[in-house]
């Protein structure tokens, strides 16, 4: 199953480190993770997703709980959360129609175009991984050049 | 953080406030060795009331305190310098962590400015020691340093306990700073304990009345929580047989009719020949390891499991439970207890299972083969039973003896046997025995060895003469790393490589060059006087019993088999 996991931790040196370590040591994956301070600047947020199957991710979470640096440690449910995941896509141009098809695709997206070049544009994508995931199907043809992704952020929805 | 102060402020060195904090948790002895980082904190010895027990090797220091700690249930403290006097205590650490043992373990570091630079004996022991650890201060500035040692100790005591590290900067110790003695505080993220469950507790209580076959499985956090008498409680009161696992070997009396002692790799046959015949285990403090419970599969397919456990990670990591209840094992008990008599359950007639159980046990007393020679190892530990107190405490290496200790040697008191169990450390006992002793002058101590895994330490025999800290060895001799070796007999068709240690170096003149007493035990009439001389003595000995090199453990349990697989001696 795929996962968010949400860690409230204390913001302080070596929190990361030990947070990614008890993956490592424990033989959990990180499919992505995003770390920033909260509006409190004595904690930060972690958001990592991860593919396990649910018992390893119980396993996870309350290995997480256990570290003293948490303060908090949830399995979203993705359906009661919104994430998202910044995502900047090099694409190579080919022909002179190729610009124009981009940018389409790029605004059924929701997406912007930035520095536009004879050679090259960019693409800044903000979205589910799964829309990510079809948007670079879509652009595959024109030939990716280089991406870059934040990994994914996420917040519970109010009353869930 | 909430922090209300006790005492006034005072200016004084980050190495004083180091002291002064430890004082006040009632430390009485540091064990380790000075270097060029920790003498700022090495020289306050001079001006406090702490004793230092000089070690000579870190990791022996760190044993120490780990020994120290299991038998007095606080932290035990170990000092090392930077560098490889802090690398050196790591598998101290690694042991203590993998047997959720109290410690705290101080470092100096080079200073802070230099941090980071691949300054002369700089380690990076915060980054090395993470996975080992409970948890890893390093105060920055002087002030930090009485809220890490406050912290630190509450840490590595409280919950399931462990090791912490407090690494501090040689500038850190010398520098001066306004202290505060933090009193009450909270650590917002750590919640070392939860209240039981008072329903799942009465599920328990069901199930367990409604099978047929219940068996209790008592782990180690019996032990650390020192719920003795609520197991016994327990046990009388539904009639069930105990078993236990290799760490809370000695959770309850070993002459219980009712025991029938560890399972696993090399558990008792009776116990695993009834483990895999329950159908229900109450199972307390324990994080079902391979070596327990064979393969984990096997093991939960076939039994309904209740699982008693201060840490919520260990419920479900290695098997399923039905029902779980996380807290403190003897509040859970009580609660238990509580429960039954409120109810007004107290059995008195055996049932078809016990009395089936108390056969099976009769059975394996009169049949298990043992080595027909006068200095088998049965005969060797049976009598050293005979001749110990019941309140001595044990400690063991790891290797063979270990395990012929876990058939062979009864615990009668409970809380009284140590080993290392989880890392399997070879070296951990003689250090370890040394520190139990600090902790137990008034009982005999014994050290059981073998001769690979007491040369890892041997060198601490200097600590135990010169710290006046009468321990005793018995050393189960094969000339050979005999685990290592039944395992080439067994599984690598007897190709012997590497594991001949002959009879290097003679270990009764070793004892005597450090100034212990060395005796060498080649009969059963020897032996009995050896260790009657051993503890009447003043100063340590090491008793040195030549055995059979090729005397193997048995009963065994192959890695990766079940329980139900177990090979008997023929």
């Amino acid at each position: 199953m795929w996962a968010i996991i949400s860690l409230l931790v204390e913001n302080k040196t070596g929190i990361l480190f030990k947070v990614t370590n008890l993956f490592r040591s424990r033989n959990f994956n990180i499919d992505s993770i995003s770390v920033g301070v909260t509006e409190n600047p004595a904690y930060s947020r972690m958001t990592i997703t991860t593919n396990s199957d649910e018992k390893r991710v119980t396993q996870i979470v309350k290995q997480l709980e256990k570290m003293i640096d948490t303060v908090d440690v949830k399995h979203l449910d993705e359906h009661k959360t919104v994430y998202r995941e910044l995502c900047l896509f090099m694409i190579k141009i080919s022909k002179a129609s190729d610009s124009m098809d981009i940018n389409k695709i790029a605004t059924a997206y929701g997406g912007k175009v930035h520095d536009v070049k004879k050679e090259s544009i960019m693409v800044e994508l903000t979205a589910t991984p799964h829309q990510i995931q079809a948007f670079e199907e879509l652009i595959q043809p024109f030939g990716i050049i280089d991406v870059a992704r934040t990994g994914v952020t996420a917040l519970q929805r109010s009353g869930s | 953080m909430v922090i209300e102060l006790m005492n006034k402020m005072e200016t004084m060195t980050g190495a004083k406030a180091l002291m002064t904090a430890m004082e006040k948790e009632g430390v009485k002895q540091v064990f380790g060795i000075p270097g060029g980082a920790n003498l700022p904190m090495y020289d306050e010895f001079a001006r406090c009331n702490i004793r230092h027990i000089l070690a000579r090797h870190e990791q022996s220091a760190a044993h120490m305190a780990d020994g120290f700690g299991r038998v007095s249930r606080k932290p035990g403290v170990c000092f090392a310098t930077s560098g490889p006097g802090a690398t050196n205590i790591l598998t101290g650490l690694a042991t203590a962590q993998a047997d959720s043992a109290p410690m705290v373990a101080v470092t100096g570091q080079v200073p802070v400015a230099m941090i980071g630079r691949d300054a002369f004996q700089e380690s990076d022991i915060i980054g090395m020691s993470n996975p080992v650890v409970k948890y890893a201060f390093q105060p920055r500035t002087a002030g930090e340093v009485p809220g890490a040692v406050r912290k630190g100790f509450y840490i590595a005591r409280t919950g399931r306990p462990g090791p912490v590290l407090i690494d501090i900067p040689k500038d850190v110790q010398q520098n001066e700073a306004e202290m505060e003695f933090p009193d009450e505080f909270k650590i917002q993220g750590y919640h070392p304990w939860a209240d039981p469950d008072i329903v799942a507790c009465e599920r328990a209580i069901d199930m367990l009345l409604n099978s047929e076959k219940p068996i209790i499985l008592s782990g180690g956090g019996t032990i650390i929580s020192s719920a003795f008498a609520e197991l016994q409680s327990i046990a009388e009161t539904l009639m069930l047989p105990v078993v236990t696992t290799f760490k809370g070997k000695g959770s309850f009396p070993e002459n219980h009719p009712l025991s029938l002692g560890p399972i696993g790799m090399h558990g008792h046959a009776e116990a695993n020949k009834m483990m895999t015949e329950a159908d229900c285990v109450l199972a307390i403090g324990t994080r079902f390891s391979d070596r327990s419970v064979g393969t984990f599969e096997a093991f939960e397919k076939r039994l309904k499991i209740i699982h008693l456990d201060v840490d919520p990670a260990e419920i479900g990591k290695n098997q399923t439970a039905q029902v779980a209840v996380v807290g403190d094992v003897k509040a859970s008990l009580r609660i238990m207890i509580k429960l039954l008599l409120q109810r007004a359950i107290k059995k008195t007639e055996e049932s078809t299972w016990i009395k089936h159980v108390k056969e099976t046990k009769a059975y394996w007393k009169e049949n298990l083969k043992i080595h027909p020679g006068e200095m088998g190892a049965a005969k060797i530990l049976r009598k050293l039973r005979e001749l110990l107190p019941p309140e001595s405490i044990i400690t063991t290496e790891v290797g063979q003896h270990q395990m012929w200790a876990s058939l062979f040697y009864d615990v009668i008191q409970p809380g009284t046997f140590f080993s290392s169990t989880g890392l399997g450390t070879m070296g951990w006992g003689f250090p370890a025995s040394i520190g139990a002793k600090v902790a137990r002058p008034d009982v005999p101590v014994v050290d059981i060895a073998g001769d690979g895994s007491f040369a890892m330490t041997e060198n601490s025999l200097a600590t135990a003469v010169l710290e006046d800290i009468p321990v005793i060895v018995f050393i189960l001799n094969n000339y050979s790393l005999g685990m290592v070796a039944q395992w080439q007999r067994t599984f690598y068709d007897r190709r012997m490589i590497g594991v001949d240690q002959q009879n290097c170096p003679d270990y009764v003149k070793l004892a005597e060059s450090y100034g212990a007493q060395g005796i060498r035990a080649q009969s059963m009439d020897e032996l009995h006087k050896a260790i009657k001389t051993a503890l009447s003595s003043d100063v340590a000995t090491v008793i040195d019993i030549p055995i059979d090199p090729v005397e193997d453990v048995l009963p065994f349990v192959a890695p990766g088999t079940s329980l139900a697989d177990m090979v008997l001696p023929s």
